[in-house]
């Protein structure tokens, strides 16, 4: 059985240039960057490369990325870092009520920590607005973090309107761009942000490993105290081979930027168009404008969510309800409820999300078999063509 | 690989007594979809109290498909007094377990297959130990809670 895997915002699967690349850094290359001896020099040079390939990717200098071990950290770190540099200017942070738990869970730790937290609401497309957001800010604020593109729902935030706003209240902006590397054009310049929170495995490189990009003169104290490393802002060893595999993802990435996302949102419209004409009782989730050009989040009628995937993964179809992060709990997704999405349809939501190795094809077996699951499942409920179930 | 082991699977995959009975003697609706699942089950009883029949309907995962199939199968020749006396674990047990955080879905079974006994009893005018302050309309239990697990 052939496996049909639309669930790219979970993770991808690493190209094979990108491992070519990795490879000699576990075997040959072994060195540890700060040594001095030239297998230590020559393990410095490929981490410098790489620094100025993920750089490129945003259009930021090579010294205000540093890497961390995943997306969460970079996340963890810019909050907790800023929250300690700037405790004396203020204790008051904003976000929206959509951002990923890595966003989320360290805003709640920080709130136990004397600091004091906004969520911000979103439309019902799952939109911030620059104006909320005015309104939010205060004498106390010190930090705004706002997710770039959703992971559930695909949205893309309004960043350089949120960032400006920000800025002209002189507070620093981070936004979580996890979702976005490599599916949305990013330039720091343009964007006007101070903080951005990137990782290797969506964008075809490997897991453990991130990024924080720290705009140059931008206040932050260190996360991971220990060692000099990363201009002596992030302590440990570097994981060479997953930062040189992060950089080669991220020169493929910025090659291939314009072809990935027609090449994605033309599947995904196909995926979306084919599912309207042959299941009824559907509805998606987002804005079907600003999106990430991969993403397709669907809820379907009368019926639960994880029946839906486990039924699609028998056909080999991988697929996620919600975030991959909730599945497992059974606590609904809040993005979708932040939307206001009613519950009920909430518990039959899937996210699709097609990437580079999805084919046309792919589409057309998902919707034929995706169809039969549907029907199957609904003629199993009870709540079938039922007003208000 | 798979979420749950093979019995399971196979009772989510190919489930049992999936659908509802005509004119059923008893009829019991347990959970709703603002839970997260919601299960239906149709019982026939003969003259002996014996029953005969169950089907099941559920909106629900893999493993509250799987209990429900499971479920059916296990009263469908049961008396009614035996059928009041399955407890989750019993279904749980016979499923070769449950994570923990589905234990609920074999609850809901439990509670679903009361309330059709209870609809049963109500309209042939009978009375069991086993009904005993049982309410098929009270609310649903968080159980999400796993409290039930033992």
């Amino acid at each position: 059985m052939k496996q049909i895997y639309l669930d790219y915002s979970a993770t991808t699967p690493v190209k094979e240039d990108v491992v070519k690349e990795m490879i000699p850094y576990y075997t040959e290359v072994y060195g540890n960057p700060s040594s001095l001896y030239s297998v230590g020099l020559e393990a410095k040079q490929g981490l410098e490369l790489a620094r100025e390939r993920v750089a490129k990717l945003i259009n930021a200098q090579p010294a205000e990325i540093r890497f961390t071990s995943c997306g969460t950290e970079a996340d963890n770190w810019v909050l907790e870092g800023v929250a300690d540099a700037l405790k004396n200017k203020g204790n008051h942070i904003i976000t929206s009520k959509i951002e990923h738990h890595a966003i989320l869970h360290t805003c709640e730790h920080l709130e136990k920590n004397g600091f004091e937290v906004t969520y911000l609401d979103v439309d019902s497309e799952g939109f911030v607005s620059p104006e909320a957001l005015e309104a939010a800010i205060k004498d106390t604020t010190i930090l705004v973090s706002i997710m770039m593109v959703n992971n559930e729902i695909g949205t893309i935030q309004p960043i350089k309107e949120l960032a400006a706003v920000a800025k002209a209240h002189g507070v620093l902006f981070h936004t979580d761009a996890v979702q976005a590397l490599g599916n949305v054009p990013i330039d720091v310049k343009d964007l006007g942000v101070d903080f951005i929170s990137m990782s290797a495995h969506k964008i075809y490189g490997p897991k453990g490993v991130g990024a924080l990009y720290i705009r140059k003169g931008a206040r932050i104290n260190n996360y991971m105290h220990g060692g000099g490393q990363e201009a002596r802002k992030r302590a440990g060893t570097e994981n060479m081979a997953g930062i040189v595999g992060f950089g080669k993802a991220a020169e493929l990435s910025m090659n291939n930027l314009d072809a990935h996302i027609e090449h994605c949102s033309t599947l995904r419209n196909k995926l979306w168009e084919k599912i309207q004409a042959e299941i009824p009782h559907v509805q998606v989730n987002g804005s079907m404008d600003k999106r990430h050009p991969g993403n397709l989040n669907v809820s379907f009628d009368y019926i639960e969510g994880e029946a839906i995937l486990l039924l699609l993964d028998a056909h080999g179809i991988c697929v996620s309800t919600g975030s991959a992060c909730s599945s497992g709990s059974l606590a609904p997704s809040q993005v979708l409820e932040a939307l206001g999405v009613p519950v009920t349809k909430m518990n039959g939501t899937i996210r699709f999300t097609v990437g580079d190795f999805t084919t046309d094809e792919d589409i057309d077996n998902v919707v034929e078999v995706l169809s039969k699951v549907v029907a199957r499942l609904r003629e199993m409920s009870p709540v079938t063509g039922k007003e208000g179930w | 690989m798979a979420l749950y082991n093979e019995t399971v699977m196979e009772h989510f995959m190919n489930p049992h007594n999936v659908g509802e009975i005509e004119n059923p003697d008893g009829k019991g609706t347990y959970g709703s979809p603002v839970c997260g699942d919601m299960m239906q089950i149709t019982i026939k009883v003969d003259e002996e109290e014996k029953i005969v029949d169950a089907k099941f309907k559920t909106f629900g995962c893999g493993s509250a498909i799987a209990s429900s199939s499971m479920a059916t199968d296990m009263i469908i020749g049961m008396s009614v007094e035996e059928a009041l006396d399955l407890s989750n674990k019993k279904i749980v047990d016979e499923l070769g377990g449950l994570p923990p955080a589905k234990i609920h879905c074999s609850v809901l079974a439990e509670h679903a297959i009361k309330s059709a006994i209870y609809d049963y009893a109500t309209k042939y005018g009978k009375t069991y130990a086993g009904l005993e302050g049982f309410d098929p309309d009270a609310e649903e239990d968080h159980h999400h809670d796993d409290i039930e697990e033992e």
